[in-house]
């Protein structure tokens, strides 16, 4: 595949993240930081995150098979969560942390379970889905391509 | 802000091009997309990942003299986060508007929009009160305003 089909695809992709809610603005915010002096930003950041969050789902997962389970540790979890998904964009996981928090208040152990699941399954989602992201970037730059731009026109 | 008298003890607070930014924030991925907003905003950029730490780099830790060099204070600005464990970037504010670094603008960074905790800040000294997730545009602004501010 020649980097013009490779690139095209790329734009496609990404704008099907935006379409499908996986990412929002913020995403693009971290894009457009992006430069000469710091080229893999986007890449590192996103790094952090994933980093991040495989640690409190962990933490999150142990604090609620307590006995007796703490809903301020939990939803302190979920806060780091929430703040985390929201810098680099990834609506899905952030808005499923705003559910989760509600019912952390609620103190309802069934539907905090069911919102870490919920979560869970988006943040693995939406990894998957940057992962490919990165990959496609990768192919294009070793062909010698550029990535472009991504414009909100959509 | 002018350059102050003879006799004070505060330290004078220069905000040039290149200002010197102690940014404050627990969470390491907002820490590094602070530190990033800010670094492309021509700021130089030191962070800290808790009050305590930040109170140790300004020199203001309970355990510390007063070992300040100069009467320049080597920060510009300090930008921190509301919510932290253990000291709030609210409880931060205080203590340094509290000591000899009190000219130094202090933002703070938020999640939530709560108009109780702005008002709040606003009152205690606070530059600015930030919504995040934060933006390019954000600390254009910020940088915009603080440069007004001390000519």
């Amino acid at each position: 595949m020649e980097v013009g089909q490779m690139q095209g695809r790329l734009v496609d992709y990404t704008k099907s993240l935006f379409m499908e809610g996986f990412l929002d603005g913020q995403f693009l915010q971290l894009q457009q930081l992006q430069d000469e002096s710091n080229p893999d930003f986007v890449v590192e950041v996103v790094s952090l995150f994933f980093d991040d969050s495989e640690k409190l789902l962990n933490d999150l997962t142990m604090a609620l098979d307590q006995p007796n389970v703490d809903f301020k540790k939990v939803d302190a979890h979920v806060h780091q969560l929430k703040g985390s998904s929201s810098s680099i964009g990834a609506q899905r996981v952030k808005n499923g942390c705003i559910a989760f928090r509600n019912f952390c208040e609620e103190q309802n152990i069934e539907a905090c379970l069911r919102c870490l699941q919920q979560v869970k399954q988006e943040y693995y989602l939406v990894k998957n889905k940057l992962e490919a992201l990165f990959r496609l970037e990768q192919q294009i730059v070793a062909a010698g391509g550029s990535i472009p731009m991504m414009e909100m026109g959509f | 802000m002018d350059g102050g008298g003879g006799c004070s003890k505060d330290m004078t607070v220069e905000f040039g091009d290149e200002p010197h930014v102690l940014a404050v924030d627990d969470n390491l991925t907002d820490r590094k997309l602070v530190e990033k907003l800010l670094k492309s905003s021509s700021c130089r950029v030191t962070t800290a990942e808790n009050g305590l730490r930040a109170l140790e780099y300004l020199g203001l830790a309970n355990d510390q003299r007063n070992a300040m060099d100069g009467t320049v204070s080597k920060v510009n600005l300090i930008i921190t986060d509301y919510c932290m464990p253990g000291m709030t970037g609210f409880e931060l504010l205080k203590k340094i508007k509290e000591s000899v670094l009190k000219e130094v603008p202090v933002v703070i960074m938020s999640s939530e929009y709560s108009p109780t905790r702005i008002s709040q800040c606003l009152k205690e000294g606070a530059q600015m009160f930030m919504l995040k997730p934060l933006k390019q545009s954000d600390v254009k602004q910020l940088k915009r305003h603080l440069m007004k501010c001390s000519s």
